[in-house]
């Protein structure tokens, strides 16, 4: 708060205002009743030793320390929370939510992802071209400071899977750092708008692209490569934050060494234990074909060191051309920052035959398990299933369903393992009908936030299953081929989308808000007891933290993908902010050159959202609400 | 040969021949009071094509439907214009139906995000093998490829693969695939070839591949390749080997569709005689 106060002061001597003691000292008033107010609860917001047995928090040093009124990383937090410590706008006041200010992207494109807000300044990424806009908030509706365009290569347009789409940048160290669709890190001076360097991670020529956002650990900024869909072989990188030059680079397939796996790795289940399983799940040198992206988001608990994200599915498809377990595919890792070392390991799901990538967010947070308080880490799967794992070991606590999953009916705990349905398992040739959920998932890339308020975890999900169908016509490079058709259909019970209030200790949701459409934005939780999020016909949502209630909505112009984040403007007002414009890989459909009769461009989700069409134009606009 | 974005690529793809034409006419549009002349205005034939994929197509205008191209231009009396985008995901999507040009010269006659017009040839995928190995498979069944190596393409993570992976799973030879993603390195020349690369290196001892780019990378290798069209033509359950090719346009584009079927009649032998320049191999009634 200090040093906002004091970047404010440097700012505000600009417009002269002599509102900034009063700013300063509303925002410390804030922090007062934030810590008041969680007194009254059996909560904490920051963790001390001596913390009492029952209490909730994130971890010690998740927060960056550098102003709660901030927002630096893409999930706010090292852990991704996406929490917001601010309280002025709370479950009372909610109502009277207006729209303070708009800025148009330029881009009509899928826009997931967050902007990010370091003092007086918001940067706002686009999808492709990937401009990076710096907005002064210190002047009236926000004005541009500069724009930096990094002018990834056109072809990646042609590559990208599922949309140009990219999910935002990381602050750290004076740069704004984000990747590129043509696969490159880039790292922006914040003050100046000038490019400090430039890393090519990718090669768009075999299939790379990145449409993740990075997060810096000391030194190291991690990244990921996306493009399973083109036999990518995947791995998360760490380049130098000073330089871009590369540190380490671990490997999803292939052996222990290009795993970077030692002495150090204690996988917690049998099942993920052995040497070189990178290569021997794998029909001979299939690996090298593998999959195993890192696309989604990646998380850090400064106390344990622990670096955590989750990979792909594997490649390439049809599971009976790669018998085995198909390592290290959907497969959560921990590792050591520093070297990239893996400490443990988790495959979801072994040989995969549905397409459940697994990269989704991964939340350390700690709570009491049975009266004891235990480190633990929260995922959401694509798979259907909330697992709830001891971080430091990688033992799951509980893995429950929390939409209607039936390729599986349960975890085994003992194991580790699935406790699988056979007669739901794909084969190429073999109709298969109704398996839930569909490939795209309970949830996809659309990211929970975690109150330690309420210790429950906010989920945005879908409701959607899918036919694996028979044959047809397809071509590549002037070569014919039968591919599968999948055909996704709306889940049972009337609804396609389910914001789920979760809890991880006992494994079970404690109230939700279904929804018409499969939710793709993602969560923000305040201490203001508020969830906020948003609906692909536009609607941006906020609802009350402990009962699910609807307190209040407001419909911006297009389809809402991305994720809601909030900030302490230059006035020293609470803002909430979040991006308007339909795409990703649902919300394509939305496009109007993706027609409803092209079952291969949409990849079969137009069959889950064919009214999407009527529901939301395309669009790329910033709102911005407060008071 | 490096990539070319459709927007870069050069839409006035024109031969030696005709560039003798266009100068004329230019003279002619400075002699007549700078108004255009009525031939300036004709028709253009918009092909979208891939710049890199040898034997079907090149931005030099190489590839058997580049030909193809030319020759329904000519009956037109049209200019040939081409859209570069590589056939991939995205590739109708991006050219034909975002209206930058109007056919695709070979599509697989089903083929549903097109109008298709009748079916001009029909191939089939082939065992090409090296003429000094020793090994010469004839059908999915062969005893010698019970301890072959195996190349096959692959195409990805779409719920897709080449016909030969399941033929070849159903036969529990599995653990005998090699893959190559059709995908390849797009600074390589025709990267689907690399599947063949692979044959003359002895990385593989057989690579079932689609006919055309086989007959046609076979005819040119250095090293002697054999070429031999897999048996059975239709595995059980429905796996097809052989595949009708078609031209697509735009559904509902029926007038151009129309006049495609009668160039396909009218063209017949022609067709048929570019298609033996690049060693196509051809099945049922060729």
């Amino acid at each position: 708060m200090r040093r906002q106060c004091e970047l404010m002061a440097m700012t505000c001597v600009l417009v002269g205002a002599s509102f900034i003691a009063t700013a300063c000292r509303n925002a410390r008033a804030g922090e007062a009743d934030t810590a008041q107010r969680t007194g009254t609860h059996d909560t904490t917001l920051t963790s001390a030793p001596n913390a009492p047995a029952n209490a909730v928090a994130l971890p010690p040093g998740n927060d960056n320390a550098q102003g709660s009124g901030e927002w630096t990383m893409p999930g706010r937090d090292f852990g991704g929370s996406r929490y917001s410590p601010l309280t002025d706008i709370n479950v009372s006041n909610v109502k009277n939510l207006k729209v303070a200010t708009t800025f148009s992207t330029s881009v009509l494109h899928g826009h997931e992802g967050q902007p990010l807000v370091i003092g007086s300044t918001m940067y706002v990424v686009t999808p492709f071209p990937n401009l990076l806009y710096s907005i002064d908030l210190t002047k009236p509706g926000g004005a541009l400071n500069w724009v930096y365009a990094p002018n990834p290569d056109p072809r990646s347009v042609g590559i990208a899977c599922c949309d140009i789409i990219n999910r935002g940048a990381v602050y750290a160290d004076g740069k704004i750092i984000y990747n590129t669709l043509d696969a490159q890190t880039v790292a922006v001076d914040a003050k100046s708008g000038k490019e400090v360097w430039r890393t090519r991670v990718g090669d768009i020529s075999i299939g790379e692209t990145m449409t993740g956002a990075p997060l810096v650990v000391k030194n190291a900024v991690i990244v990921g490569d996306a493009g399973a869909e083109l036999g990518v072989r995947g791995y998360a990188e760490a380049l130098d934050l000073g330089t871009g030059k590369p540190l380490w680079k671990a490997y999803n397939t292939g052996s222990d060494a290009d795993a970077l796996i030692g002495a150090e790795f204690k996988p917690f289940y049998a099942k993920d234990r052995g040497k070189d399983l990178g290569i021997t799940t794998w029909p001979k040198d299939q690996w090298k074909l593998g999959g195993g992206t890192v696309w989604g988001w990646i998380s850090y608990d400064p106390e344990l060191n622990l670096l955590f994200y989750a990979t792909a599915n594997p490649g390439v498809w049809n599971p009976d051309l790669r018998p085995g377990d198909n390592k290290w595919s959907i497969t959560l890792w921990a590792r050591d920052p520093a070297t990239g070392h893996a400490k443990w390991a988790y495959q979801f799901v072994a040989h995969d035959a549905w397409d459940y990538d697994e990269i989704m967010e991964n939340i350390p947070v700690d709570m009491p398990v049975n009266g004891q308080m235990r480190k633990l880490l929260i995922h959401p799967g694509r798979d259907g299933f909330v697992y709830t794992f001891d971080r430091a070991t990688g033992e799951i606590l509980n893995a429950n369903m929390y939409q209607p999953t039936n390729w599986a009916k349960g975890i085994d705990l003992k194991t580790g393992a699935p406790i699988e349905v056979p007669e739901k398992r794909t084969h190429e040739g073999v109709v298969t009908k109704d398996i839930c959920p569909s490939s795209t998932g309970a949830k996809d890339q659309q990211p929970s936030a975690f109150s330690p308020r309420t210790g429950l975890l906010y989920v945005p999900a879908h409701n959607v299953c899918m036919d694996y169908e028979g044959v047809e016509a397809n071509y590549i490079a002037g070569t014919p081929y039968l591919g599968a058709s999948v055909k996704m259909f709306p889940g049972p019970g009337g609804y396609r989308g389910d914001l789920v209030a979760w809890d991880p200790v006992h494994g079970r949701a404690t109230c939700d808000v279904k929804e018409d459409l499969p939710l793709w934005s993602g969560v923000l939780a305040t201490a203001g007891d508020v969830v906020f999020y948003g609906t692909m016909d536009g609607w941006f949502k906020a609802i009350d933290a402990r009962s699910c209630a609807p307190l209040w909505q407001f419909k911006t112009g297009s389809g809402i993908v991305g994720n809601p984040i909030a900030y302490r403007g230059p006035d020293g007002k609470e803002y909430v902010a979040v991006y308007s414009g339909i795409g990703g890989w649902m919300g394509a459909v939305a496009f109007p050159d993706i027609s409803l009769d092209d079952p291969y461009t949409a990849l079969g989700v137009a069959g889950a959202v064919p009214d999407l069409k009527k529901k939301s134009g395309m669009g790329g606009t910033l709102y911005v609400f407060s008071f | 040969m490096s990539f070319r974005f459709k927007r870069w690529g050069s839409r006035w793809g024109l031969g030696a021949g005709r560039w003798a034409v266009l100068i004329v006419m230019m003279a002619g549009f400075t002699s007549s009071a700078h108004r255009p002349s009525p031939t300036a205005q004709r028709e253009a034939l918009r092909v979208c094509s891939d710049p890199n994929n040898l034997p079907f197509s090149d931005s030099l205008q190489h590839g058997f439907e580049n030909r193809i191209a030319s020759m329904l231009a000519s009956d037109m009396h049209a200019r040939l214009e081409y859209t570069w985008w590589p056939q991939r995901r995205g590739f109708v999507r991006n050219t034909l139906k975002a209206g930058d040009c109007d056919v695709v010269i070979g599509v697989p006659s089903g083929y549903d995000m097109v109008a298709a017009t009748a079916p001009y040839y029909q191939s089939t995928y082939v065992f090409v093998t090296r003429a000094d190995a020793g090994l010469s498979p004839k059908s999915f069944d062969d005893r010698s490829l019970r301890h072959a190596r195996i190349g096959i393409h692959m195409m990805g993570d779409d719920y897709a693969n080449s016909p030969a992976a399941v033929a070849l799973m159903h036969r529990g030879l599995g653990a005998n695939i090699h893959g190559y993603m059709i995908y390849g390195n797009y600074n390589e020349p025709s990267p689907p070839s690399r599947l063949l690369d692979a044959v003359v290196r002895k990385d593989v001892d057989v690579a079932i591949a689609w006919g055309p780019l086989a007959g046609y990378y076979a005819r040119h290798s250095a090293v002697p390749l054999v070429v031999t069209p897999v048996s059975p033509r239709i595995d059980t359950p429905f796996l097809p080997f052989v595949y009708s090719i078609s031209m697509g346009v735009r559904r509902g584009d029926t007038t151009r569709k129309a006049f495609l079927d009668s160039e396909i009649v009218r063209r017949h032998d022609d067709i048929r005689r570019v298609l033996g320049e690049y060693g196509v191999p051809l099945v049922g009634g060729s």
